[in-house]
């Protein structure tokens, strides 16, 4: 068990160490991106190229570049800006941070909830109304790209229907910290958690039910029948419970891309400053030191929540700890 | 993002002894035809995604005849005739401080039938060029990816040691970048500009950048199941028995390994595709896909976004049309799954 978490840790490592290096390579040693230039703005002169070039140190060998932008990125913490001058990278996602943590959050809760319920429901009414009724509604949500949802949800709750009764709680688009009014946090951020939650609950609906329906070809299940137990107890505690492995699985990944900043499309559709956000901004004036720190933040998420997932699985499943 | 397309759902080899209904003399591939017309669901989805099809490719035929506009072209002083009054397609706001200009909105006519965008072109007219973009671009990346893809499983699972150890690695280590991250990065230093490769040139703007950048995220969510189904296959009895009868390498790869893998590939074809023209319209909706002028399913969501409240028109349209193709390329997806892999198609 030791050796394997042990394995899996270094495996991380290495896993962070390759991207970190590619990251750096694709903003700063693709032949098309000349930082320097990016940096001294269009149609500067040559000199002054020049001079911005040995100002950030971009005449240096690149392995020296990577050494010094690594080390300014998370020892001294005091990268900065190309595009907003003096303005610091590490503070400014550390600051994004809880607002994307808020969205993400509300909506794994909602978008758990309704999947699991979902794919149970389905499963149990298989063939019937219920189940054709919420996998074409499943197969709706799969298909509407998020922010188009979103610009959907505010053209309904933010326009004509935002002076009535219906949708005059709903507060103008923008993001509220907890800290400063829990209520209009709360309020704020119904419709975002509602849409991001919508794509994923006909995700893990389908997936699941699917899952349940499989497991009731097993061999344990027929056992379960033969014992005469109750057709909702088979369902619940037996098909759910070994169909919802694959689920938990890929909560843990969308959550932690997800945390990472890849709701980038749902912050900026309800103007919620998150590191999505953050790397939308950053994107919009080539600020390529603040992207790449958005993109390592982001797959340094993706690689934790791959590896609490792999050890989770090494708990549930005693066959994985041998491999 | 999680929209992962289902893992390891592969095909057995056909199994000669499923004559029920006298298809095993007729090669499989006969049998999935036969399976897919079959499926009233498979058709009609195959039909409207063909009507869809030939609608886009008819773009430059209704601008001409029937809105006589120039989709490409901004329209802010062009005036059009209802009801025999000229009205402006830019229209002078009525309301509040009576200040900025307003595009016209769905007409309901041949001329400017859902209104215009904020540069006063015609949005039906763009809707369907954008159609054969995102259609082009979604089709293009799909075959890209599924060749790269098979290449790199097939190497990684067939070859084996330091080749699967190299392969393996560099595809956990793209799966790690969340996928539109990943694009936006690619996009960023590879868009607006141009590239000789050689005689080849790719001009700033072209559409081989999208298609290059979405072809290449998605390429390890095909190459794993790929590489496991290779691995499966290695230690199968008949690719055994081929070794053992001495069969060179290459032919038990051509002969044994790559119909079997075929299938996979075939499978993850309509699903991947239509994640990628969702994945084409986010990218050009962050304004990293498609550049302007061209259009774009994504691009028309984007020009409609500042008129999201006045004109709502220009992102109702083009976010429909995604959704119903996308819809019906998923719901074709899934019956042709059904058919390949007659065991997931056990509980449905």
């Amino acid at each position: 068990m030791l050796a394997a978490v042990l394995s899996r840790l270094l495996r991380m490592v290495v896993v962070m160490f390759g991207i970190s290096v590619i990251t750096f390579l694709i903003f700063f040693a693709t032949p098309s991106s000349d930082p320097a230039a990016r940096i001294a703005g269009k149609n500067a002169a040559q000199e002054t190229i020049e001079a911005v070039r040995k100002d950030f140190g971009l005449d240096r060998p690149l392995y020296v570049q990577y050494g010094l932008m690594m080390k300014r990125l998370f020892v001294t913490r005091d990268l900065t800006s190309f595009a907003n001058r003096g303005q610091q990278i590490v503070p400014a996602v550390a600051a994004a941070a809880p607002a994307t943590l808020s969205l993400v959050s509300g909506a794994a809760v909602l978008w758990m909830l309704g999947g699991i319920l979902t794919g149970i429901t389905a499963a149990a009414w298989r063939g019937r109304w219920p189940d054709k009724l919420l996998m074409g509604i499943s197969m709706m949500a799969v298909a509407m790209p998020v922010f188009w949802v979103g610009e959907m949800v505010n053209l309904i709750t933010q326009n004509r229907l935002h002076d009535t009764w219906a949708f005059s709680w709903v507060p103008a688009l923008g993001y509220t910290p907890f800290s400063e009014d829990p209520g209009l946090w709360f309020r704020s951020m119904v419709f975002p958690w509602l849409t991001l939650a919508f794509l994923y609950i006909g995700l893990y609906g389908r997936m699941l039910r699917t899952g349940i329906i499989e497991t009731y070809q097993e061999d344990f299940i027929r056992t379960a029948r033969a014992k005469g137990l109750t057709g909702r107890k088979v369902l619940l505690k037996h098909a759910t419970r070994s169909a919802i492995i694959p689920i938990v699985i890929m909560f843990g990944m969308d959550f932690g891309v997800l945390v990472g900043g890849a709701a980038v499309l749902t912050e900026v559709v309800f103007g919620i400053n998150g590191v999505g956000r953050l790397t939308y901004q950053a994107l919009k004036v080539l600020d390529l030191p603040m992207i790449m720190a958005t993109v390592l933040y982001a797959s340094f998420f993706v690689v934790i929540a791959n590896a609490v997932v792999d050890l989770l699985c090494l708990l549930i499943d005693p066959r994985m700890r041998r491999a | 993002m999680g929209a992962t397309p289902e893992h390891e759902t592969a095909l057995p080899p056909a199994d000669p002894s499923a004559g029920d209904k006298g298809w095993s003399r007729r090669g499989p591939w006969r049998r999935v035809l036969q399976g897919l017309l079959a499926s009233p669901t498979a058709v009609i989805s195959a039909a409207l995604l063909a009507l869809i099809v030939v609608a886009t490719l008819l773009a430059p035929v209704y601008a001409k005849q029937v809105s006589g506009t120039d989709p490409f072209r901004s329209g802010l002083s062009a005036k059009i005739k209802i009801d025999g009054k000229p009205v402006p397609v830019m229209q002078q706001s009525t309301e509040g401080l009576g200040l900025g200009v307003t595009p016209i909105g769905p007409t309901w006519g041949p001329q400017y039938l859902l209104g215009a965008d904020g540069q006063g072109r015609d949005v039906a007219a763009r809707l369907l060029y954008g159609g054969q973009n995102s259609l082009l671009i979604a089709g293009a990346s799909t075959v890209l990816c599924l060749l790269i893809a098979a290449i790199v499983g097939i190497a990684a699972g067939y070859l084996g040691g330091a080749v699967d150890g190299v392969l393996s690695n560099l595809i956990d280590m793209i799966w790690a970048f969340p996928v539109y991250l990943l694009a936006i990065s690619l996009s960023i230093v590879m868009i607006g500009k141009s590239y000789a490769f050689g005689p080849f040139e790719i001009s700033s703007g072209s559409l081989i950048v999208p298609i290059l950048i979405i072809g290449l995220v998605y390429v390890p969510y095909v190459a794993r199941p790929i590489r496991g189904r290779v691995l499966a296959l290695n230690q199968s009895e008949f690719v055994m028995a081929a070794r053992g009868l001495g069969i060179r390498p290459g032919r038990i790869l051509w002969r044994h390994i790559l119909p079997n893998v075929s299938t996979t590939l075939i499978v993850f074809a309509p699903m991947l595709m239509a994640l990628n023209i969702v994945t084409e319209s986010s990218l050009s909706f962050l304004s990293v896909g498609v550049q302007p002028p061209n259009a774009s399913w994504g691009t028309i969501l984007q020009d409609g976004q500042t008129l999201l409240y006045s004109r709502p028109m220009v992102s109702l349209a083009p976010g429909l049309a995604i959704m119903v193709t996308v819809l019906l390329l998923n719901l074709f997806g899934d019956v042709l799954r059904d058919v390949l892999d007659p065991k997931s198609a056990r509980g449905r």
